[in-house]
């Protein structure tokens, strides 16, 4: 669009109570000696009388003059802005213009109305069309009326469920989330290494449903599972019911608006139910992850739609898991988990520690096999309310984990292939020596839950916990 | 004129953006063949006359149809013959 290089220029609305206000005063401009250009953002027809009328309802000298307000009235000088006046006001229109009593029957001044480049969402529209946004991805084209949605579903970017079609002002606004540029690489995902760039991280946690505050989360996230000790492959590949779950520690929880309450490991928040799907759209399509292909799981499980909840850190004496792995107070973490089935402990009589540590204990000795010890990690959810009783005996996360550690010890004669006339177990050697369930390190404990229910969960990790496999891994989030 | 939308490909774009078309087989012997009419006027003398043809040769095929040629298959009609044929052979043209 063609801009004046010289004279004065005002930008409005009809739909502006103080652009129509200010009518009589465009008149006075348009009889002056100087070059007067007029654009409407809304109406061509507006204002009467003027000889000129510019139709800026594409927005397009709206947005290059970069107009928040109408009315605005500007002085340009060989192609450059020397001027602007916000609003209507008739000593700075009066000064701006060099015309004596302009309006002199209006008031001295009002205030204006938004411009409408400036419209929720508008600002994306624009840039995608008039500007250089940062986005590199190729475009896939489509033709109405075939829906986008159909579309990500042919093209074989969905889990199963919808998505919402990464459009370049989606994701222009994804990427304002974060302050990391679109074209940084965190790393290579696996299986088929592909870089996994911030940009390509924004369409995805677009398909999935994230708001543009969730980025960050996702980011440290997908962080987390390029670290080697995760060993995101092997997690994907595997036929055991894993994926990588999602716990997020820190204020970021509340200013997204993640549950840590009633149904948290459940569905309806969509912090909790978009980032863990974004994370698993990653492995999908930048990863190449589809199930069937490298993703071999025997069975699968639900939370490789995505599973991600945050730790409630309401109780002042609960170390939350984010500190007890050495990120400072205060400050936001995620820590990725490489597990999957959700195991309940319902237990409602317990009203001593040990006596509750003790059932904790006898369902966390089911993680993978009951005659299986030092191979499956495992988180422990517990309740509020099952904290509680730990809580009124003085027992922090410290003492917690190590009560349960001696409480899931058995005898390794119990655990012997053959014993109890089951075939499964560890091998003869364990016979006559203690074993721990859980190797060191391989018991993370959360707090989250309602506030009523005397029950926790556990969520149990990979055959392949540990060094051979999949090490929890915990990422600051940054912005 | 048909608006377009553009979506960004959220994969590592190692496959081309125009899928390309499987490839046929080497031989039809083994393959059921959909024959499917699409209501196009005498479309269903070609496909009969490839049945012939086809039956002569040991090759199995089966008969489909849509009710109309003007809107596109209904999906019981493809999925049938996703699930029991190996390719198929329209007549497109009167």
């Amino acid at each position: 669009m063609p801009m004046p290089d010289n004279g004065l220029v005002v930008v409005a609305k009809r739909d502006c109570p103080t652009c129509q206000l200010a009518e009589p005063v465009y008149t006075q401009l348009d009889s002056g000696a100087e070059p007067f250009t007029f654009y409407s953002q809304d109406d061509p027809q507006f204002p009467d009388g003027i000889s000129h009328v510019v139709d800026d309802s594409t927005l397009h000298a709206s947005w290059r003059l970069q107009i928040d307000t109408v009315p605005t009235l500007l002085r340009i000088d060989n192609g450059r802005e020397v001027a602007r006046a916000i609003g209507w006001h008739r000593g700075e229109w009066e000064a701006l213009s060099g015309i004596k009593n302009l309006g002199a029957t209006l008031p001295a001044e009002q205030p204006g109305c938004g411009s409408m480049s400036v419209d929720p969402g508008m600002a994306e529209v624009l840039e995608v069309r008039y500007g250089s946004p940062p986005m590199r991805s190729r475009p896939i084209e489509g033709f109405e009326p075939d829906d986008p949605v159909e579309l990500c579903y042919q093209r074989g970017w969905s889990d199963g469920l919808p998505v919402v079609p990464p459009t370049r002002e989606r994701v222009l606004r994804m990427l304002a989330g974060t302050t990391r540029a679109a074209d940084e690489v965190l790393g290579l995902m696996p299986p088929d290494l592909g870089e996994c760039t911030v940009e390509k991280i924004a369409i995805n946690a677009v398909l999935a449903g994230c708001r543009p505050e969730y980025l960050p989360v996702v980011l440290a996230a997908v962080e987390a599972a390029l670290v080697p000790a995760f060993c995101m492959h092997g997690l994907l590949c595997t036929t055991y019911f894993a994926s990588p779950i999602v716990i997020v520690n820190g204020p970021i929880t509340r200013r997204i608006g993640m549950n840590s309450g009633v149904n948290a490991l459940g569905q309806g928040n969509r912090a909790n139910s978009t980032i863990g799907r974004a994370l698993q759209l990653v492995v999908r399509n930048v990863g190449g992850g589809v199930p069937g292909g490298i993703d071999r799981a025997t069975l699968g499980t639900p939370s490789k739609i995505g599973l991600c909840f945050a730790e409630d850190e309401s109780n002042q004496e609960w170390q939350p898991l984010a500190q007890a792995r050495g990120v400072a107070s205060g400050r936001s973490a995620v820590t990725l988990f490489g597990g999957g089935e959700v195991v309940g402990n319902f237990d409602q009589k317990s009203r001593t520690a040990q006596s509750l540590c003790a059932s904790i204990a006898s369902t966390l000795n089911v993680a993978g096999h009951t005659k299986l010890v030092q191979r499956h990690d495992a988180v422990l959810v517990l309740s509020p309310e099952h904290y509680r009783v730990f809580q009124q005996s003085g027992w922090d996360r410290q003492r917690i984990g190590d009560e349960l550690k001696q409480a899931s010890t058995r005898d390794g004669a119990q655990l012997v292939r053959g014993a109890g006339g089951i075939a499964e177990g560890m091998p003869a050697s364990v016979a006559g020596s203690q074993q721990h369930k859980f190797r060191d390190g391989g018991l993370q404990i959360v707090r989250a839950g309602g506030e009523a229910g005397m029950m926790s969960a556990m969520i149990i990790g990979w055959a392949a916990s540990g060094e051979t496999g999949s090490e929890p891994v915990t990422k600051e989030i940054s912005t | 004129m048909r608006q377009s939308f553009t979506l960004l490909d959220p994969t590592a774009e190692r496959e081309p953006v125009k899928r390309t078309r499987r490839a046929p087989p080497t031989s039809l012997h083994g393959c059921t063949v959909a024959l499917l009419n699409i209501g196009k006027a005498r479309g269903d003398v070609f496909l009969d006359q490839l049945g012939v043809r086809f039956a002569e040769r040991g090759i199995s095929f089966r008969h489909y149809a849509k009710p109309t040629n003007t809107k596109v298959a209904p999906p019981s009609v493809a999925q049938s013959i996703a699930s029991e044929c190996d390719l198929v052979v329209e007549a497109l043209s009167d």
